[in-house]
């Protein structure tokens, strides 16, 4: 747990100096701040933050991240010829990438909120907001540090990386369009939370839209979806599925990176 | 004869279909300082990284001081390693990167900072690495492989990209711990370098360690008077037997 630590603790610090970083905070600082002054009502903000967020958080954490421990592979391999534990640096690496974006995000969106100051039932919202960005930087830089450690080409692997996120951003929203489109006769409330499961942007999506008082404008398929959200079984299985969503491509990596040669 | 500090046997790998370490075998006594050379992708970095641990060997095995490494960790505590490639995190400074090695490694009460005065890095390292020149980074690995004083030292191309003050403090600061026991392997396309900081040559070609044993067997062997001839007559002789 050592390693992992000291890993982490070094490389967040370089981590938090880099420029697109501070970019990529102060873009939320400012749609944030430019969206309260022009509406006022933090929760249509929120709302408008949404779609931002689901689009953007999953792109910038997948390919900052490939793009980084492509960066850092010659450090990688300093540290491995130090004593360390290839499981443990791993998670440092992991955690030294994930938390500083994760710091970004939620003080890039998350300021301007507080100095703004919101009501009590915007508080609520906001959280869910800054939380489903937060899973979502851990899914996908997961799915980065998969990327990065089992392909050795930096290009290949930065298409890979875009090519996940444009799969899971528009082209399986498409596939699931299609699939209700075709079968718009038969009740398809089960299957499409099935889908739902499938893909970690539908699944922050849909919670998070739960959370506001819009979801009533959803129809049919709204209140079967606010039904299941509102359970406690139905929360459980979404934590559950986000979980998995981290914890697979993070585990594959970690075996793939200890068999690795460097 | 003394038990040697580092023994690799059989010692096997291949990148996908090509075989890049053939059945090498190589011994390292403590104290010397053991030369690998070879043309390119003769397999001398390969060999490095296996014994760091970085690579894993698909046969073969490597002892520390007796032990067989197989997959430990804590044996990398008493080597330090030089790496070709000087390419760090852009935003740290040359003195966050020792700190950490410092944390990784533990409080160590022999801490060897001499090359810093000497290769006069105080001002370089309180820049971010980003902005040091490559010989610059490479003196700042150097600082590295020394500082915690250990036993056995791995240096890749140590002197590439120094300019030749800083060079000659380099090999001084090798000959120095040489003549203290420390034992050294070190890859170079310099053979005259190499002439200079040698006590054994191991000759690769192809995945094999062709030759292997002291510098003065290596020219009584090849019959010619310096290191740079006898590697140059081996290589003929090498490529006659792959051939044949």
């Amino acid at each position: 747990m050592n390693t992992l630590l000291k890993v982490l603790k070094y490389q967040a610090k370089d981590a938090t100096r880099s420029r697109w970083l501070l970019a990529y905070a102060a873009f939320f600082m400012v749609v944030t701040e430019i969206l309260l002054r022009f509406s006022g009502d933090s929760i249509k903000v929120q709302l408008s933050l949404v779609s931002v967020v689901l689009f953007l958080v999953p792109l910038v954490s997948i390919v900052f991240g490939t793009i980084y421990l492509y960066n850092a592979r010659e450090f990688i391999e300093l540290l491995l010829a130090q004593p360390v534990n290839r499981r443990q640096l791993y998670g440092g690496l992991y955690l030294g990438l994930t938390l500083p974006l994760v710091l970004a995000f939620v003080c890039g969106l998350g300021t301007p909120f507080l100095l703004h100051g919101s009501d009590s039932s915007a508080i609520g919202t906001l959280a869910w907001l800054l939380s489903a960005g937060v899973v979502l930087t851990g899914v996908f830089t997961a799915a980065a540090s998969l990327i990065a450690i089992r392909c050795e080409d930096r290009l290949r692997g930065l298409g890979a990386a875009i090519g996940v996120w444009m799969l899971l951003t528009v082209v399986y929203d498409g596939f699931v369009l299609f699939v209700l489109a075709a079968f718009s006769s038969y009740p398809l409330e089960r299957a499409a939370l099935g889908l739902m499961m499938a893909n970690p942007i539908d699944l922050a999506r849909v919670s998070l839209l739960l959370r506001f008082d819009g979801a009533a404008m959803m129809g049919y398929t709204g209140a079967v979806f606010l039904d299941f959200f509102g359970r406690g079984y139905g929360m459980a299985l979404t934590a559950a599925a986000l979980a998995l969503w981290i914890s697979l491509p993070l585990l594959f990596g970690m075996r793939a990176f200890e068999r690795k040669d460097f | 004869m003394t038990e040697p500090l580092i023994r690799i046997t059989n010692l096997a790998k291949a990148f996908g279909s090509l075989p890049v370490l053939r059945s090498v075998d190589l011994a390292v006594r403590p104290g010397r300082v053991m030369a690998i050379v070879g043309p390119n992708g003769a397999g001398k970095t390969t060999l490095i990284k296996s014994l760091l641990g970085l690579t894993h060997p698909d046969a073969g095995a490597i002892s520390f001081a007796g032990v067989e490494v197989n997959g430990a960790d804590a044996y990398r505590a008493r080597i330090g390693y030089m790496p070709q490639i000087a390419r760090y995190p852009d935003n740290l400074t040359g003195s966050e990167l020792l700190a950490m090695l410092k944390d990784l490694r533990g409080a160590t009460a022999r801490l060897d900072e001499e090359l810093i005065e000497l290769l006069e890095l105080e001002a370089a390292l309180a820049k971010p690495l980003r902005v040091l020149s490559g010989g610059t980074r490479q003196k700042v690995n150097a600082v590295m492989a020394f500082l915690f004083s250990p036993e056995l030292l791995v240096l890749d191309e140590p002197t590439a990209g120094l300019d030749p003050l800083s060079s000659r403090i380099l090999k001084d600061k090798i000959l120095a711990a040489s003549a203290s026991g420390r034992t050294f392997i070190v890859t170079s396309h310099i053979m005259n370098e190499l002439e200079e900081l040698a006590d054994d040559v191991a000759f690769m070609l192809e995945g094999r360690a062709l030759f292997v044993g002291t510098l003065a067997e290596l020219k009584r062997v090849t019959a010619q008077p310096t290191l740079e001839r006898a590697i140059a007559t081996m290589m003929r002789r090498g490529w006659l037997t792959e051939a044949a």
